[in-house]
C-alpha cells in the first residue's frame, strides 16, 4: 500500500508582533490534517508494519534506551566487585563477560542507535521539512534488524559458556576459538554484522533523505546543525561499519572455517585485527559523538534566545572532525610498536582544533544571549564541562610517551567515560528532554529534570576523577580484583559511590516519565520557542509531517515566522534574499 | 547538487591525500588500503554529483529563493504500512543464527526471507515507485 504525498501548502507570517511568540498554533493538527490522516493497522501489527520515520525513531529509542539501563546496571555490578579488594560478589568469567558486555551494549547499541537510529530518524526529516525518510522500508528494515542483533547479544548470556568476554574490542588471538570458545562469541559477533547492516541502511537513508528531499528554499547552508552533523554521521557510518563488517566476517572464518588470517601459527597476522577494528572504531567514536554535538548545537542557541554563532565555522569544524577522525585509528595501537607514531599523533591533535572551533562557537553563542536554564539547556551545559575534561584527557593521550605510561590503564577507562558520557548521556538526554514535548506532545516536569540533572552530574565527577588517579597510580583495566596493599581501595570506593549515585539519578527520569503520561501537561507546538522547521507542525506531527510550511530563509524559518520584527535587525537570512526584499520594496515605492 | 557534490568530492580528495602520505611514510598495506577505498566513497557519488549538477535543472531545495509553492505537486509516493521489512529483518536474524546453531534454522530463514523479498517487490509494482 502506497500513499502519494503532494506538498505542503506555504503559509506567510503575518504583520509584525502579530503571531503568538509560541508559535503557530497547530498547523500541522489543524482543519486540513484530516486529509493526511494515517489509516493503516492499529496496536501491535501497527507496530509491526509501520514505516513511518517517527514511530521507528520511537521504537529506536525506546530499545537503546532498554539496553542502556541494562548496560547500566552490569556497570553497578562491576563497580560494586571493584568497590573493596580480593572481593568475590561475582566470579572472574562472569567479571570479564559484564565489562564486555557493558561495553558492548553501551557503544554498539546504545549510543550510536540512540542517536541516528533514534533521534535522527525522528527529527531529521522534520528539520528539513520531508514528509518521510527517503526509503521508508529499508528504514523499517534497519530497525527489525537492529532489534535481532541486539536480542543475540544479550540472549548470549543463556547459552553454555556464557556470554563473550573478551572486551568490546575482541583482539586477536584472544578471540579465536581456542582462547573463546562457545556460541557466546559466535553470538556476538552475529549481532555485529545485523546492526552493522542496521546502522548501514540508516545512513544511506540519512544521507539520501538530506540530500534529496528537503523544501524547496531549505538549501545545504540553511539546514539546522543536527541534521548537518547526522549527514557527516550517515558518512562515516558508510565509511567504517563496511570495515567492521569484514573484519567480523574473516574472524568468523578463522574460528569455524579453517582460514589463518588472523593467526601467526597458518600464516596470518594478529595486528591486522586491530588494525580493521580501529579503523571502524575510531570513526565509530566520533559516529556516536557528531550526532550529539548536533543536539547541543541546536539546543543552546534556543535557550540562549540568540542565532548560532559562527554556522558555517560549525559545518566546517563537523566536516574536519569526520575527516580526521577516519585518519587517526592506529593511535589505540601505539603500544604495539608496529606503527608509525608521528603520523598517527601528529592526526589526533589536529583533531583538537576543530573540536576547540565548535567549543568557542557554542561559547560565542552563549556570549550576551538571554540564557534560561531549563534541563535541556542545563544537561548542555554538562556536556560541556564532561566533554571538555574527556577532551582533554584525550590530547594528554595522543602523545606516544604519555600513553605508553597509561595504556590499558584506569586512565584510559576515565578518559573515554568522561567523553562518552558527556555526550551519549549529557547531550543524548538533553536531546530527550529537548524534542520529548514534540515527540509525544506532552512536557516533562521541569523539576524533576533538574534533579535528574543535578544527580547525574554531581555522581558523574565522583565517579569517573578518582578513576584518572588510580590509573595513573597504576591500576590496570579489567581486573576483576586488586589486594589491599596496592593503595588504590580509597579511590575505587569513591568511584563506586559516583556509580551510585548517577544510577540513583536515573529514578527522577524514571519518575518523571511516569508523571507526565499520569498527568500529562499539553506542550503546545514550540514550547521552546525553538527555530528549526520541527517546531511549525504539530506534536506529535501528523503522519507525513506537514500540511503547511512557513518561506525558509534562514537556518531559522520558524523563528523568522514568529518574530519577523527581527528580521531586518538581527540580520538573517542570505544578503541576497535580503537584497532580493530591497529591491521589491523599491520597486513597489516607485509604482506607487 | 553543487555543494552535496563538492561536500563529498572534499572528502575523497582528502582521503587520497592522507593515504598517500600514510603509504609513503609508513609503508602499511591495510590502513592504505581502506583509506583508499574511503577515497572512492567520496569521490566515486561526489564526481556522479558534480556531472549531474550541470546537467540539470537545480532541486527546489537547492535554491535560495524558492517558495513553497515552486516546490508545488507530487513530491513522491510513500508506502504506507508494510509486513514485509519486518519479515525480512527476521529472515536474516535466522540467517545468522544458522551459523551458530546449526544448518535446521535454514529452512526457516530462507522461508522468511524469500517470502519478504517477493512480498516487497510485489508490493512495489503494485503501488508504483516506492
Amino acid at each position: 500500500m502506497t500513499t502519494t504525498i503532494e506538498s505542503p501548502e506555504l503559509i506567510e507570517p503575518e504583520e509584525p508582533g502579530g503571531p503568538d511568540a509560541h508559535g503557530p498554533a497547530g498547523h500541522g493538527a489543524d482543519g486540513h490534517a484530516h486529509e493526511h490522516e494515517h489509516h493503516g493497522p492499529k496496536g501491535i501489527l501497527n507496530w509491526l508494519t509501520s514505516t513511518d520515520h517517527k514511530m521507528i525513531g520511537k521504537s529506536y529509542m525506546i530499545t537503546a534506551l532498554v539496553t542502556f539501563f541494562l548496560s547500566g546496571a552490569m556497570a553497578l555490578v562491576i563497580r560494586s566487585q571493584l568497590a573493596n579488594p580480593t572481593s568475590s560478589l561475582v566470579n572472574f568469567q562472569t567479571y570479564n563477560e559484564l565489562f564486555t558486555m557493558h561495553g558492548s551494549l553501551m557503544l554498539y547499541l546504545f549510543a550510536g542507535p540512540f542517536a541516528f537510529g533514534g533521534l535522527a530518524n525522528y527529527i531529521v526529516p522534520l528539520q528539513v521539512g520531508a514528509p518521510d525518510m527517503a526509503f521508508p522500508r529499508l528504514n523499517a528494515l534497519s530497525y527489525w534488524l537492529y532489534l535481532g542483533g541486539t536480542s543475540v547479544m544479550t540472549l548470549s548470556f543463556m547459552v553454555a559458556g556464557g556470554a563473550a568476554s573478551f572486551g568490546w574490542v575482541a583482539y586477536a588471538p584472544l578471540s579465536n576459538s581456542i582462547n573463546s570458545p562457545g556460541a557466546g562469541t559466535d553470538m556476538w559477533l552475529m549481532s555485529l554484522g545485523l546492526t552493522g547492516f542496521s546502522a548501514i541502511f540508516t545512513g544511506v537513508n540519512l544521507v539520501a533523505t538530506i540530500f534529496y528531499l528537503r523544501a524547496p528554499g531549505m538549501t545545504m547552508f540553511r539546514v539546522p546543525i543536527f541534521s548537518w552533523n547526522m549527514l557527516v554521521t550517515g558518512i562515516l557510518i558508510l565509511i567504517a561499519f563496511p570495515v567492521l563488517f569484514g573484519a567480523v566476517v574473516m574472524l568468523f572464518c578463522d574460528r569455524h572455517f579453517g582460514t589463518h588470517i588472523y593467526s601467526v601459527q597458518g600464516g596470518g597476522v594478529p595486528v591486522l585485527w586491530q588494525h580493521l577494528f580501529w579503523f571502524f572504531g575510531h570513526p565509530e567514536v566520533y559516529i556516536l559523538a557528531l550526532p550529539y554535538f548536533g543536539i547541543v548545537t541546536d539546543i543552546i542557541p534556543v535557550f540562549s534566545r540568540k542565532p548560532l554563532f559562527g554556522y558555517r565555522g560549525m559545518v566546517f569544524a563537523t566536516l574536519s572532525i569526520a575527516a580526521l577522525s577516519t585518519g587517526v585509528w592506529a593511535h589505540h595501537m601505539f603500544t604495539t610498536g608496529v606503527v608509525l607514531l608521528p603520523f598517527f599523533s601528529l592526526l589526533s591533535y589536529l583533531i583538537a582544533v576543530p573540536t576547540g572551533i565548535k567549543f568557542f562557537n557554542w561559547i560565542g553563542t552563549m556570549w550576551g544571549g538571554q540564557i534560561s536554564f531549563q534541563t535541556p539547556m542545563l544537561f548542555s551545559m554538562g556536556f560541556l564541562f564532561a566533554f571538555l575534561m574527556g577532551g582533554v584527557t584525550g590530547v594528554l593521550l595522543a602523545s606516544p610517551p604519555v600513553d605508553f605510561m597509561t595504556h590499558d590503564t584506569y586512565f584510559v577507562v576515565a578518559h573515554f567515560h568522561q567523553v562518552l558520557i558527556g555526550t551519549t548521556v549529557f547531550a543524548g538526554f538533553a536531546g530527550f528532554y529537548f524534542w520529548y514535548p514534540k515527540m509525544f506532545g506532552r512536557m516533562l516536569d521541569e523539576r524533576l529534570g533538574k534533579l535528574h540533572f543535578w544527580f547525574l552530574f554531581i555522581g558523574f565527577w565522583i565517579a569517573f576523577v578518582p578513576q584518572y588517579l588510580v590509573g595513573l597510580k597504576g591500576m590496570p583495566r579489567r581486573i576483576a580484583d586488586y589486594l589491599p596493599t596496592n593503595g588504590w581501595t580509597g579511590l575505587n570506593q569513591m568511584s563506586t559511590v559516583g556509580a551510585m549515585i548517577i544510577g540513583f539519578s536515573f529514578l527522577f527520569f524514571f519518575a518523571n516519565l511516569v508523571k507526565s503520561w499520569r498527568k500529562p501537561v499539553v506542550a503546545g507546538d514550540n514550547p521552546w520557542d525553538g527555530g528549526a522547521l520541527e517546531w511549525f507542525t504539530s506534536s506529535p506531527p501528523p503522519h507525513h509531517n506537514f500540511t503547511h510550511l512557513p518561506p525558509i530563509r534562514s537556518e531559522r524559518p520558524v523563528w523568522d515566522y514568529n518574530h519577523p520584527e527581527h528580521l531586518k535587525d538581527e540580520g538573517h537570512g542570505d544578503k541576497r534574499h535580503r537584497e532580493h526584499d530591497e529591491r521589491e520594496k523599491t520597486s513597489v515605492g516607485a509604482s506607487a | 547538487m553543487k555543494v552535496n557534490g563538492a561536500f563529498l568530492a572534499i572528502i575523497g580528495i582528502f582521503f587520497g591525500i592522507i593515504g598517500l602520505v600514510y603509504w609513503f611514510t609508513a609503508y602499511e598495506d591495510a590502513g592504505f588500503l581502506m583509506l583508499m577505498g574511503s577515497a572512492l566513497l567520496g569521490l566515486l557519488p561526489g564526481g556522479y554529483y558534480l556531472w549531474w549538477a550541470k546537467r540539470m535543472r537545480p532541486l527546489e531545495g537547492d535554491e535560495p529563493d524558492a517558495s513553497v509553492a515552486d516546490g508545488a505537486g507530487v513530491i513522491d509516493s510513500f508506502p504506507g504500512s508494510s509486513i514485509w521489512p519486518f519479515l525480512l529483518g527476521m529472515g536474516a536474524l535466522f540467517a545468522t543464527l544458522t551459523f551458530i546453531f546449526g544448518l535446521w534454522l535454514a529452512p526457516i530463514a530462507a522461508a522468511l526471507g524469500l517470502s519478504a523479498v517477493i512480498g516487497g517487490v510485489i508490493e512495489s509494482r503494485r503501488g508504483g515507485t516506492v
